[in-house]
């Protein structure tokens, strides 16, 4: 169970404004944490404290490829994005360096500042501050497998193992 | 037997099964797997934390191309990475800046690309490669080190999204038109997930370097991959190039498609895409007010190729760049650099005024070689116009074929071909 502050943005957070292509040159965790969100709010670093979490509209995480994007949200302490949806590669990226998404159709109803429960097994999502709760929806049956077997590395090393 | 679409079936191949059905999960043998220089690092850890064990040396590729030559400490130390290991491990296909060039133009043109295969890429415009009725997507960093080392990878059987597109095309129109076009049709999450294949009479007619542009530039509708099947066309192309063993799939008549969109490419013109977003396009006589550019970039992923340069050559012969106005052309590879320099287009591009620079992924995405500062307004033969996409994050950057781009240049302001060149 995750409880977190909400930062809300609006549709298409693109990979640029998660994490602009000029920090780029390093793929040092710390570094692009400093960076996370630049170009959407300058300040966010700043206002977020560890434990926030992300709610934001449609296709989040659009554009590039760069897995930096959601190590530099991880690493600057966000417990999870909730968003409307996410862009493919942004999807799968986050799943492999285990930060926590979850797609809601309602996250209209979620407003900046708010407090939320998250069960991340369930999906279920309570508003405190609006005595709401939301249901998110089911994760994939095969990246819960993926999950379960300890993420996209671990699997990898099974295979490796077995001379799959 | 039921149907399938060609992205199916190449999905279907590589699985080893008859049928895959749109939603399935497989894990499928890649064929070609690679990374660039920003995400290489990433992968190259994913690799070495597993025991630096790498399932086929000669089915993997590195190409520097994105902030090389190197532009900064950091970036030569990303470099120094990738270039260890392709040494300690003794990877075949790799390229030095002298011989690098753009990957998603680079690795087509040295016959890498065949049709029927299925390639990853760490970098979301590996769809480009469906231009070859391949089918290849963009992955992260772990997902390449993945395929690095198990030679496989495991995908979620798309659906698929048919666009058909019949008629003659416009003089100054091109594969970027038509897919500018669709974007501003479908909006930038129109095709999220889901595979986009491109059809009809006026792609039959669109050259390999055109085709490579639409398929670019899927990714901008959120599509896992674009893919045209191979014709005559590609067969030439690769003829060229003597590669033969492939095989050319095709998709069942009565596949299933969850939409089918038709345009009719005579009532298509050249498409700009406003700030901040490719589905803000705009054909470019609906363009009323005068928008007035700082810069002008002819080069990338998307348009570097050599067709895209003879465009460019054709409207600024016996033109200046406006003043203070930077053209900015890079060609996409070394072989395209070659090319150009060969037919004089160099000269051209000196006479107007342009810069002419290494093959490099450089100001697309704001990395170097030409960044914009604040306020600053460009126009791109580039495939993104985010927030901050090109530098200043209070700068703006709109979207158009070459042709428009170096019209624009000579202008001083975006304006249609025809009216530089009567």
């Amino acid at each position: 169970m995750i409880v977190a502050k909400v930062w809300k943005f609006g549709d298409n957070i693109d990979t640029d404004l998660i994490i602009p292509a000029r920090y780029l040159n390093t793929s040092d965790e710390a570094e692009l944490a400093k960076h996370c969100m630049e170009d959407a709010d300058p300040d966010f670093v700043k206002k977020a404290q560890k434990g926030d979490c992300i709610v934001a509209g449609f296709n989040f995480g659009s554009g590039s490829s760069r897995e930096h994007a959601p190590i530099a949200i991880k690493a600057a302490g966000i417990s999870c994005v909730i968003a409307k949806s996410f862009a493919r590669i942004f999807y799968r990226n986050a799943f492999n360096i285990g930060l926590t998404i979850l797609e809601l159709p309602e996250t209209d109803k979620i407003s900046e500042g708010d407090t939320l429960e998250i069960d991340t097994k369930t999906g279920k999502i309570f508003n405190k501050t609006k005595n709401e709760t939301y249901q998110a929806t089911a994760i994939p049956e095969f990246m819960q497998e993926l999950i379960e077997s300890g993420g996209l590395f671990n699997y990898a090393k099974k295979m490796i193992q077995k001379g799959a | 037997m039921e149907k399938m679409t060609i992205s199916q079936k190449i999905l279907a191949k590589h699985a080893k099964k008859d049928f895959v059905k749109p939603g399935e999960i497989i894990l499928a043998d890649v064929d070609l797997a690679f990374a660039n220089d920003v995400t290489a690092p990433i992968v190259i850890k994913f690799v070495n934390d597993l025991g630096g064990v790498i399932a086929n040396k000669d089915k993997i590729a590195l190409i520097p191309d994105h902030f090389t030559p190197n532009k900064d400490i950091n970036s030569a130390n990303q470099c120094k990475i990738m270039r260890d290991f392709v040494k300690q491990n003794n990877i075949k296909h790799y390229w030095e800046s002298g011989e690098v060039g753009i990957e998603h133009a680079l690795l087509p043109e040295q016959g890498y690309i065949k049709p029927g295969m299925l390639i990853v890429g760490a970098d979301s415009h590996t769809c480009t490669h469906g231009a070859f009725g391949a089918f290849a997507t963009g992955m992260g960093s772990s997902d390449v080190g993945f395929a690095f080392a198990t030679g496989k990878s495991w995908f979620r059987v798309p659906e698929s999204i048919k666009f058909i597109i019949n008629g003659k095309r416009n003089k100054w129109v091109g594969g970027k038109d038509f897919i500018l076009k669709i974007i501003g049709t479908i909006g930038v999450d129109g095709a999220l997930y889901k595979s986009m294949e491109f059809c009809g009479s006026a792609i039959s007619e669109l050259p390999m370097d055109d085709r490579m542009t639409m398929c670019n530039m899927a990714i901008e509708a959120g599509g896992k991959n674009g893919i045209i099947e191979a014709d005559e066309t590609t067969i030439n192309y690769l003829k060229e190039r003597n590669i033969a063993d492939y095989e050319i799939l095709k998709s069942d008549e009565d596949a299933q498609y969850v939409k089918i969109y038709e345009f009719d490419a005579s009532n298509i013109e050249p498409q700009v895409a406003f700030p901040h977003l490719p589905e803000n396009t705009k054909g470019i006589s609906e363009i009323k007010e005068d928008i007035k550019i700082d810069q002008a970039f002819i080069g990338s992923c998307t348009n570097g190729r050599i067709s895209d340069l003879r465009i460019a050559a054709e409207i600024l012969k016996n033109n200046k760049v406006a003043k203070y106005v930077r053209l900015i052309i890079i060609p996409a590879t070394v072989e395209i650099y070659k090319q150009a320099m060969k037919e004089g287009l160099f000269d051209i591009f000196l006479e107007a005024g342009a810069v002419i620079s290494t093959p490099t992924c450089g100001p697309c995405l704001g990395g170097h070689m030409g960044i914009l500062a604040d306020s600053e307004v460009a126009v791109s033969t580039s495939n993104r116009n985010f927030v901050g996409r090109m530098g200043s994050p209070k700068s703006f950057v709109y979207l158009a074929n070459p042709a428009v781009v170096a019209a624009s240049a000579v202008a001083g302001k975006i304006i249609n071909p025809v009216e530089v060149i009567k």
